[in-house]
């Protein structure tokens, strides 16, 4: 099957509330070392490596063995390097021994490789097809939901391999094809960097301010990733940056800097979903699936300006809400993407955490954001505090709700957890719950 | 160092025919009075495809913002860094916009807001791509 086949998703207006509200629940996670890239011949630390530890600990920390798994939701691969594109592969070199006999293990995993490898013999659910984690954790929600499967492996890889980030590929074409016509000759490679910064120039225009007005939400990422055990930085000795070092820093398309861009990283995390019912049975206090929604909205022009990139966080937040039964005052944790830092003030604004209208969010990444005040934004530093792995945002929204937050715990209510990977065109949110209702 | 050259498709090539001799067309939805650029299959706006045709605008717009390329990925524009790229709306219709590398302006020194008219500029033998200058 793949995930274009089911009917799981819940990108529409007006959905009402959804119907599972409070009956699923994830039960576990399980991180993979997070390593700067990998070297192409240590075996354990392949992305198939980091992919079974990851589910493995996933399983562990639920209390949960292999043959209760049935049901894996994994995406290809989301790879950066040397190529361009969204996913580049390793090299036509010579494989290894099984299970590194083809691509898959190295640079691409799938739900099929993961069941065969780690013996998994009851998966009945392994979907092909499968979009980002922003999206998995939506599918596996309502897959359980439905009864399509009961426990569910959600997991998201990150790799990494050497090069330059995406700079071979259709990057060092001379011709410019399909939907790279209208922006490659002018020098828009594509990405989320191009599609934010002119909205957030906007932004700057419209309510006054300048882009180093980002700088104290850039440092409190690093500061949470710093009291975050198993993310990039603090294993590899990223000392958190200053406000010098920011707006120092060097510039990739000005006025956006390296520190605004999260580092690539090879990694990999894995969720355990399942009934809300067989969770409260497990190792670990349950946390509630509240509302997964989707977005997809379409560019009306070559390139999406601030006027829709409000309306389309807008819409995205209403979906949400409306979806959950809640409203922005009922949000105790708020984990935004933040793989550019120039696009999550549209996020904060457009959900209205802490009461932040539009125009007003570099006053507050001004007051107090730490996790220890009154408006922990965003405590799990993000990709910018943990490298790219996209998945920050979802484990600490869990540790957060059970309360195993450690140095990050904030101190404030933490009842209910809004995450996202996501960007303001596409992507999906995830609402959970320390209480089933 | 040259730009990177269009490769025009079955959906593109009347736009590129239209710019290789001097002239913007964009499409116009005859259904719902729309321009679209760049072209889609359909209207976005109404989803009718049989209303689309091809109609030639005023290259006149404005700058909207713009950003400098200092470390982008294009192997081809490596020696051009740092360059500006401005974001230009057009007067006819201003939810429809473009990009622009604003040819003879130096880097970081843009006008924002200001009014500008479409050029061409030639990035391969008989090829050429829409480009914008400011109006003296």
């Amino acid at each position: 099957m793949t995930s274009n086949q089911y009917q799981w998703r819940r990108d529409r207006d007006g959905l009402g509330v959804w119907e599972h509200r409070g009956q699923v629940a994830i039960a576990g996670y399980g991180h993979s070392p997070v390593d700067r890239r990998w070297d192409g011949v240590s075996m354990d630390q392949t992305l198939g490596a980091y992919s079974i530890l990851a589910c493995q600990r996933a399983m562990e920390d639920a209390g949960v063995t292999p043959d209760q798994i049935d049901g894996i939701v994994c995406c290809d691969s989301h790879i950066a390097g040397g190529s361009g594109g969204s996913a580049s592969q390793w090299a036509p070199r010579p494989y290894f021994d099984p299970p590194y006999d083809s691509e898959y293990g190295l640079t691409l995993i799938n739900g099929e490789w993961l069941a065969k490898t780690m013996n998994l013999p009851n998966v009945k659910f392994a979907p092909t097809g499968v979009p980002t984690i922003g999206e998995m954790v939506g599918l596996a929600a309502q897959a359980v939901g439905d009864g399509v499967c009961n426990t569910c492996l959600v997991i998201y890889p990150t790799g990494n391999l050497e090069g330059r980030y995406r700079r071979g590929g259709e990057n060092a074409d001379d011709y410019a094809r399909g939907v790279r016509q209208w922006t490659v000759p002018w020098g828009n490679h594509g990405g989320n960097d191009f599609i934010n910064i002119f909205p957030h120039n906007q932004y700057c225009l419209k309510y006054g301010g300048q882009h180093d007005d980002l700088a104290p939400f850039v440092i409190n990422q690093h500061k949470n990733g710093m009291l975050t055990p198993w993310g990039f930085n603090v294993n590899h000795g990223i000392e958190p940056i200053t406000v010098e070092d920011y707006v120092s820093s060097r510039y990739i398309l000005n006025p956006l800097r390296i520190w605004d861009c999260d580092r690539p990283v090879n990694a990999s995390a894995a969720y355990l979903f399942t009934t809300a019912e067989r969770a409260r049975d497990l190792r670990q206090p349950p946390v509630y699936v509240l509302n997964h929604s989707q977005h997809n909205f379409r560019f009306r022009t070559t390139q999406p300006d601030l006027a829709e990139v409000e309306e389309w966080t807008d819409r995205a937040a209403a979906r949400m809400y409306e979806g959950a039964g809640l409203g922005p005052a009922d949000v105790d944790i708020f984990n935004p993407y933040d793989g550019y830092a120039i696009m999550t003030q549209f996020f904060l604004e457009g959900f209205q955490w802490h009461g932040v209208k539009r125009g007003d969010a570099f006053a507050f990444y001004a007051g107090d954001i730490s996790v220890k005040g009154p408006h922990p934004f965003s405590s799990s530093g993000g990709n910018l505090g943990n490298g790219r792995t996209r998945t920050a945002m979802y484990t600490d929204s869990i540790e957060q709700l059970r309360g195993t937050a450690g140095p990050r715990q904030v101190t404030v209510r933490a009842e209910t957890a809004l995450c996202a990977f996501t960007t303001p065109s596409s992507g999906g949110w995830l609402m959970l719950g320390k209480h089933p209702g | 160092m040259p730009k990177i050259i269009p490769v025009p498709d079955d959906l593109s090539r009347p736009f590129w025919d239209g710019v290789n001799e001097r002239r913007l067309l964009l499409q116009h939805c005859a259904a719902c009075a729309k321009l679209q650029y760049p072209p889609q299959p359909a209207c976005q706006v109404c989803g009718s495809a049989d209303g689309l045709e091809w109609k030639e605008v005023a290259g006149q717009g404005h700058i909207a913002t713009y950003i400098v390329i200092e470390d982008g990925r294009l192997n081809r524009r490596m020696p051009d860094q740092p360059y500006n790229l401005a974001l230009v709306t057009l007067d006819a219709d201003p939810t429809v916009n473009f990009y622009s590398n604003l040819p003879g302006l130096p880097p970081y020194q843009v006008p924002v807001g200001a009014a500008v008219e479409v050029m061409f500029e030639e990035v391969a033998p008989g090829q050429l791509i829409h480009e914008w200058r400011v109006v003296e």
